[in-house]
């Protein structure tokens, strides 16, 4: 089987197409699978991303960048090789690329989930000889819940800190996540602020036409304005900063994956924990590779060898496809993903 | 159990005392008797044998869950507690939903049976169980089995709970919970019964507890307000005296009576009706032996001839609880003296000090000649105070600052320790109750000691990380140092100079040991210097 793409030290290259996906050194031409930092880079000759995703990468890369977006499921040729975007499920805009050459199809996921979420399109399978799968959360261990149950809860906290009379500090991704979160919770509890970094995020996404409840900049309000009925999302970069002081009491709570294991949130030490991933877990990830029909896997970002070594012992052709991310704790992996 | 897991939810995802008791409040509110005698009974820290083994554990998650032993033990690589790891392996809801049992049929149906039961049939118990309740219950489940469970409340603080349910004051409600009991609706229904005190014939009192003097002694005013004891380096106990029976507590709540029959005599001869507090010490010819001589008693549950005379013992009484069957404890401690003063009985009266601070200064320090650790200094017109209540009792101590902390790490030693587990690292409580380290230790134990501790490291290991070890939490020493600091490069947030093994605490559970922010409190209260040595 010929190699489509491969492995160099500036990112997935596509020899016959001369183009590069999420590239992590300056290339000429770059197919982004969306726009969180350690996917979407700065100082590419040209972007290519899937046309919802476009204002976001657009705030990521700068305003001069050149970015061109294309719909989902329509086909590009660049040199022969054809590249289709497909919905990843992970964020605004994010997509799987399907290369086709010579009519082997390799499909790269980028980051993915198959739960539905209202932000973002749903994860569609795509049938590949190679599927080049993310494996942040490749443990056993990681099973999500229905993410209504998960809002429920939020809500729960939320209306618990109001009755005590403090402020409700949620913390997860600027990109993403927190935009999610909007969509999720009930906004009638109570009056919603954001830290700077999400604000412009949401305007991408209502521009995309998605329903976000209102939400204030907290920079733009009155700096006696009383928190204490309200829900403040933030990065977890905010977290113990002096921006934190104008809330008065608080409580704090992080919106991940790696919340799923007691000891990740009480090092964190957040008061609550939620367990809301954009990735995939266990069971979907071993859904989707046996729906993508691959014959073989290549595991990137995460529990590499230990989803290789899983996926031979069911038969499967796997291995590792190494990336400089490989040499980072899963754990940091997620959390300089966003600011 | 749904209720009982909502409720340690609630515990453990706060670190505020308040809410905590709050949250059991709104439990043992609408408990049954039996579920809230179980609940009180893990929340303060008691807990069944285990009776399963936890590789057999392993290997029926990992089957349970489909997956592979070794991928089991990536799993557990990352998650790093086996409860856990099995809970989460399984998914978050029941394969097989089944309706909630209550707390009490778990413990008494399902895990207490476990123990008699063969492997095969352990096996399918329990991995039933994991089928039929969600991660939550799931977790708590494989907590009370495997004996790990804990969270981050006291005794202390359950009681205060009780409390405020039952309107029964909280020293009542301690003073009934001392000693062994079992968990029952029987129990409980005793336990928060308008007058309840019937069955509690054996029961000692909440024991008083000292703090150690952080201030410059002359800020405790005239020292003709306060009673002025040795401090005796000893086993502190109650000889309880009732209805023609004795017995003898240790401060650990535990009954030692057989272990020490020269008290149980001492007891017998007490009039009815009477509850002593003080020290066994190791007494010969009129003086203490050393504290070392004592531990040879302490680790035995029966006394051969010769241990008794070659370390005979005695009780110094500082203080009487009860007399004629009267609870004295509300008067001023200068009555209780003298109604103490008065009794009979083959024990030793603390003897006491006056003078001004500084002749007693003077004599604190030759307190290493008679025996003695320094002084107590107890409020003449107080009452015997409960649990830890400030100001009443103080310890004057002669030696360099000490903490009982629990041994978690060894590692190999060098030199002439090469082959032997010599070099520790020890914890102490952090305040949602996890051990945390904060200091190395090298030295202070003598060889035959070591060699102890080096076999109990060999055969408790939990985890190897290269030379280190991890082992259960299970020894107690006292370790001494020069000084202490906040520190921000340290886990612990404190950093200790100097720090060595004063001595092992075969008397003391890991569970007694010392808790960090008291020991950060002595910062806080006296930055500049550490004590003398």
């Amino acid at each position: 089987m010929a190699e489509v793409l491969k492995s160099t030290d500036r990112g997935l290259y596509c020899e016959a197409g001369d183009f590069y996906i999420d590239p992590w050194r300056p290339v000429d031409r770059a197919v982004i699978t969306h726009a969180h930092s350690d996917h979407a880079r700065w100082g590419m000759g040209s972007y290519l991303t899937a046309d919802r995703g476009v204002n976001v990468l657009r705030r990521r890369v700068g305003e001069e960048a050149k970015i061109r977006g294309i719909p989902y499921g329509t086909t590009e040729t660049v040199n022969g090789v054809r590249v289709t975007l497909y919905p990843a499920g992970h964020i605004l805009g994010s997509a799987q690329v399907l290369v086709e050459q010579n009519g082997e199809r390799w499909v790269v996921s980028g980051d993915y989930k198959t739960e539905s979420d209202p932000t973002c399109d749903s994860f569609e399978p795509v049938p590949c000889h190679v599927f080049i799968t993310e494996c942040t959360f490749g443990l056993p261990i990681y099973h999500w819940r229905p993410d209504g149950e998960v809002f429920s809860e939020i809500n729960a906290w939320w209306t618990a800190n109001q009755a005590a009379g403090r402020a409700s500090l949620l913390m997860g991704y600027a990109l993403g996540k927190c935009q999610r979160a909007l969509a999720g919770i009930n906004s009638e509890i109570g009056p919603i602020c954001v830290h700077g970094s999400i604000q412009p995020f949401n305007d991408n996404y209502r521009e995309a036409g998605i329903a976000l409840p209102a939400t204030y900049r907290v920079g733009d309000l009155d700096r006696n304005f009383d928190y204490s009925r309200a829900l403040i999302l933030a990065p977890p970069s905010a977290e113990g900063t002096t921006w934190t002081r104008r809330f008065g009491a608080y409580s704090t709570a992080f919106m991940s994956g790696w919340m799923s294991i007691r000891g990740a949130r009480r090092r964190r030490s957040v008061d609550r924990g939620f367990v809301l991933s954009d990735h995939v877990d266990w069971p979907s990830l071993l859904a989707t590779i046996a729906a993508s029909g691959a014959e073989r896997v290549l595991a990137t970002h995460g529990h590499t060898a230990t989803l290789v070594r899983h996926l031979r012992e069911l038969g499967m052709d796997a291995d590792v496809l190494g990336t400089p991310w490989e040499e980072r704790d899963a754990v940091e992996t997620e959390e300089i993903a966003e600011p | 159990m749904n209720e009982f897991a909502a409720l340690y939810a609630a515990i453990d995802s706060t670190t505020k005392t308040n809410e905590k008791v709050a949250a059991m409040v709104e439990y043992f509110r609408s408990a049954s008797p039996d579920d809230a005698a179980w609940a009180m009974y893990f929340l303060s820290g008691r807990r069944p044998k285990r009776a399963v083994n936890t590789t057999k554990l392993q290997s029926w998650a990992a089957e349970s869950a489909g997956i592979a032993p070794w991928l089991f033990g990536e799993c557990y690589d990352a998650v790093g507690d086996l409860a856990e790891t099995i809970t989460l392996v399984l998914g978050v809801s029941a394969t097989i939903p089944t309706p909630d049992r209550s707390l009490a049929e778990w413990v008494i149906d399902v895990m207490l049976p476990l123990a008699q039961k063969s492997e095969a049939e352990q096996r399918e118990v329990i991995t039933l169980a994991w089928a039929q309740i969600p991660a939550l219950p799931r977790f708590l489940f494989n907590k009370l089995i495997t004996g790990g469970f804990r969270v981050g409340v006291s005794q202390d603080l359950v009681q205060r709970a009780l409390a405020e349910v039952t309107g029964i004051p909280a020293a009542v409600l301690s003073h009934r919970m001392m000693g062994t009991w079992s968990p029952s609706s029987e129990f409980f229904l005793d336990l928060i019964a308008a007058d309840g005190d019937q069955q509690l014939l054996s029961h000692p009192y909440p024991f008083a507890l000292a703090h150690p003097l952080e201030t410059d002694i002359e800020r405790l005013g005239d020292p003709g307000e306060w009673q002025i004891e040795w401090k005796w380096d000893g086993i502190r106990a109650q000889v309880v005296r009732r209805e023609g029976e004795s017995f003898v507590w240790s401060r650990g709540e535990e009954l030692i009576t057989d272990r020490f029959p020269e008290i149980r005599e001492i007891g017998d001869q007490l009039p009815d009706g009477t509850v002593l507090d003080g020290e066994i010490v190791a007494w010969r010819e009129g003086a203490p032996m050393p504290f070392a001589e004592l531990q040879k008693r302490i680790g035995r549950k029966t006394v051969g001839k010769k241990l008794l005379t070659d370390v005979p013992v005695t009780i110094i009484a500082f203080d009487i609880l009860e007399q004629s069957g009267r609870d004295l404890r509300a008067l001023p401690l200068r009555d209780r003296r003298s109604i103490l003063e008065s009794v009979r009985g083959e024990f030793i009266l603390a003897p006491v000090h006056v003078g001004t601070w500084e002749q007693l200064a003077e004599i604190r320090l030759t307190t290493r000649e008679s025996g003695t650790e320094g002084f107590m200094l107890k409020r003449l017109d107080s009452p015997y105070p409960t649990g830890r209540k400030r100001g009443i009792w103080w310890k004057w101590k002669t030696e360099p600052m000490t903490v009982d902390a629990v041994l978690v790490y060894a590692q190999r030693g060098s030199g002439r320790r090469a082959s032997l587990y010599s070099d520790y690292t020890f914890a102490i409580w952090d305040e949602t109750r996890n051990l945390v380290p904060f200091a190395k230790a090298y030295s202070g134990l003598d060889d035959d000691e070591m060699r102890r501790v080096d076999a109990f490291v060999r055969q408790n290991t939990l985890e190897k990380f290269g030379p280190v070890r991890t082992v259960t939490p299970t020894l107690v020493m006292e370790l001494a140092f020069e000084g202490i600091q906040l520190s921000k490069r340290h886990k612990s947030g404190i950093a200790v100079r100097f720090p060595r093994i004063a001595r092992w605490r075969h008397d003391k559970t890991p569970e007694q040991a010392d808790r960090l922010v008291e020991i950060k409190q002595k910062i806080r209260v006296s930055p500049e210097k550490p004590l003398e040595n």
